[in-house]
């Protein structure tokens, strides 16, 4: 779909100044381009290899290793059932089952009418309260099939919006570094001493 | 006595002694407000008011070994740095992924100030000009609750350009990730942090130590193991060393999952407490579910080999779980009762590793395949007894030689000792080996019982009779 915002564009400069090296910014960046659109666009990653100054190519190449980053729409609210030992061990096999038969699609599909996108998910580091899932990476712990069934009724009745943002929104708190506060980065070439702190004195 | 919290699932505190998990009784632990009035950043005044080297002693003489899965002691490492290489940097390894390890969401959710704080007194002891926190992508709670503790600690001045008014200036850079397992290995985690593929990098020379993020000297220590240095530095090295033992000092955070009564997450003392203990006892776990009885257990996070009930007894000490056969990892115990079907479970790690590899070395990425794919037939009832050498045969090629295993009295088995030796860069590829050769080790009937045994032609009678001669 678009380039990024002029406001999202402030916040990929920011960002790419933390970094000595602009190019370290580019997954914080493509979340945010997911977090615009809800997948990354094509156009996002052109936009952002410009901003970041390396190939689109490249942009891919990065993005395409991580799972996370859908390149397609997908739904409004992503379903992640966790299928790793614990959750196995207590049932997520059948929650599965479950949903793929509520939802009338397979695991790795979209329902028709778009809202919510069913995945398999790997291990979520939730595993003593299992069978675990993730709506947009929200947790949802020791669910059973009739849970599931009422959490699906709510996210279609869109009463939980105010809790799980729509899909591609992580952290709704950003970092921001006072300029006033912060050190800065710098290309590790620029510098070639010890840091002040360390000349055998006590800094308080 | 136990008590759990509604606003920390999973965490179980108990009698014992609290290192990292002292605050975790407050709903409102992850606010500035909470943690100054509960002594925090009062280690990091005493780190400041020490010289720089003095407080890298004290880590050292703590011997705080490293949480995330090889044990390493976080003092040594810090030491490991080239001469007068500048800038050296570090990088807080979050993003936990093991399967059964959950800790250091916990202590990012709970306490990110104590997170700070460590980092801090990484940054002052080591010299590390700059620190940047990676955090899993999936974890949106702990970015959340980092960003919020980071832009509160910032305002407050305890980070960024001299730190309270004096000469220790260091930004802490929040940076999330996007869903990849093999990026919490470490080396992976730079390339990450790079802007690439999380792959791992060859060592030598890419030692982060020496080689690390923008090949400068890079110190990459996990989550918990930072978490320890407030306390320490409030406390001291004798107060932390007199918790534990000699060689695994302090406590640990361990998760126990699976078939037990009461899953959780408990911090314990290191070196003491043992594998019974977690399992059946009641400040912990309680036993088996439904009082089953054990059948195995894997003692540390989906890549260990699995310990039967004959392990039960060894404390969490590395130096006797490894010569038992398996590894104390990231502290994390999947438990699994009498009624565990044994070949599908291991498919569940197996599959994840397979799914998990980058793709870089061969063996993981093929082997890795080939394994999730024989023993998926095994498992659905389509397998041969062929499959079960083949599944030895791809797993010697990821990981040759002895595989380390348990010791096991009804089948006679003596112990290999972990590590593994590996055809492989990191530990993706072997660990998808691990499960496959624990189950299939300690378990073979189980399997044999699932195939089909081939018809074998006779070979040798066929040739005989085509030449004439008797057999």
């Amino acid at each position: 779909m678009s380039r990024l915002t002029d406001a999202n564009v402030a916040i990929a400069y920011e960002i790419i100044g933390r970094y000595p090296r602009p190019k370290s910014a580019l997954i914080p960046i493509l979340h945010l381009a997911q977090e615009q659109d809800g997948y990354v666009a094509q156009d996002a990653m052109k936009h952002i290899a410009d901003l970041v100054g390396v190939t689109s190519a490249e942009v891919f190449g990065t993005a395409s290793f991580y799972e996370m980053f859908k390149f397609e729409p997908v739904g409004k609210y992503l379903l992640n059932i966790c299928g790793t030992m614990s959750c196995a061990l207590m049932g997520s096999e059948e929650l599965m089952h479950h949903a793929e038969k509520r939802l009338g699609i397979k695991a790795g599909s979209t329902t028709p009418d778009g809202l919510i996108t069913l995945e398999h998910a790997e291990c979520q580091a939730a595993c003593t309260e299992a069978p675990c899932l993730q709506v947009n990476y929200r947790y949802r712990f020791k669910m059973t099939p009739a849970e599931l069934d009422t959490l699906i009724d709510d996210l279609a009745a869109g009463k939980l919006a105010d809790e799980i943002p729509s899909h591609g929104v992580l952290a709704t708190v950003r970092q921001h570094i006072p300029a006033d506060r912060g050190v800065g980065a710098v290309a590790p070439e620029k510098v070639n001493e010890s840091p002040e702190w360390l000349d055998g004195k006590s800094a308080l | 006595m136990t008590s759990t919290y509604a606003h920390a699932p999973g965490f179980v505190a108990g009698d014992r002694p609290k290192i990292v998990t002292s605050r975790f009784e407050f709903a409102d632990s992850y606010t500035i407000e909470r943690y100054l009035a509960t002594n925090g950043y009062a280690g990091l005044r005493a780190a400041l008011s020490q010289p720089a080297a003095s407080v890298h002693d004290e880590v050292r003489n703590a011997t705080v070994l490293g949480r995330g899965g090889a044990g390493f002691p976080a003092g040594t490492k810090w030491g490991l740095t080239p001469q007068e290489v500048w800038p050296r940097y570090l990088v807080v390894n979050g993003d936990e992924s093991e399967p059964g390890t959950y800790k250091d969401r916990l202590l990012m959710e709970r306490d990110p100030h104590q997170l700070i704080e460590g980092c801090l007194i990484a940054c002052y002891a080591a010299g590390l000009s700059r620190c940047f926190l990676y955090i899993r992508g999936e974890m949106a709670l702990a970015q959340e609750r980092m960003a919020a503790a980071l832009n509160e600690a910032y305002a407050a001045g305890f980070v960024g350009k001299n730190i309270l008014g004096t000469k220790f200036s260091v930004d802490i850079v929040l940076h999330w990730g996007a869903g990849a397992y093999v990026v919490g290995e470490e080396t992976a985690l730079i390339e990450s942090l790079e802007g690439n593929r999380g792959m791992p990098r060859l060592k030598p020379p890419f030692f982060p130590a020496a080689n690390g993020l923008y090949g400068q000297p890079t110190i990459v220590n996990n989550v918990e193991t930072l978490a320890n240095l407030p306390w320490l530095l409030c406390n001291g090295s004798e107060a932390y060393t007199a918790i534990g033992t000699k060689t695994s000092p302090g406590t640990r955070m361990v998760a126990v999952s699976g078939h037990v009564k009461r899953p959780g997450v408990f911090e314990i003392i290191n070196g003491v407490t043992t594998f019974r203990d977690l399992l059946y006892g009641e400040e912990f776990c309680g036993g088996i579910r439904n009082d089953n009885k054990l059948k195995a257990f894997v003692p540390g996070g989906g890549s260990a080999p699995w310990f039967t009930p004959d392990q039960l007894d060894l404390p969490f000490e590395a130096s006797q779980v490894g010569p038992a056969g398996s590894m104390l990892g990231s502290g994390a115990i999947m438990v699994m009762d009498e009624t565990t079907d044994i070949p599908a479970a291991a498919l569940t790690l197996t599959r994840f590793y397979a799914h998990e590899s980058c793709g870089k070395c061969t063996p993981c990425r093929e082997g890795g395949t080939w394994l999730e794919r024989i023993l998926t037939r095994v498992v659905e009832g389509t397998g041969t007894d062929a499959d079960l050498d083949q599944l030895v045969e791809v797993g010697s090629s990821i990981c040759p030689g002895d595989f380390p295993h348990a010791s096991n009295a009804d089948l006679g088995l003596a112990a290999v000792p972990f590590p593994y030796k590996m055809t492989t860069i990191c530990f993706v590829g072997p660990s998808a080996y691990a499960p496959v050769h624990s189950a299939l080790t300690l378990f073979r009937s189980e399997f044999e019982a699932r195939v089909t045994t081939r018809k074998r032609i006779p070979v040798t009678a066929a040739a005989s009779s085509a030449t004439g001669h008797a057999s």
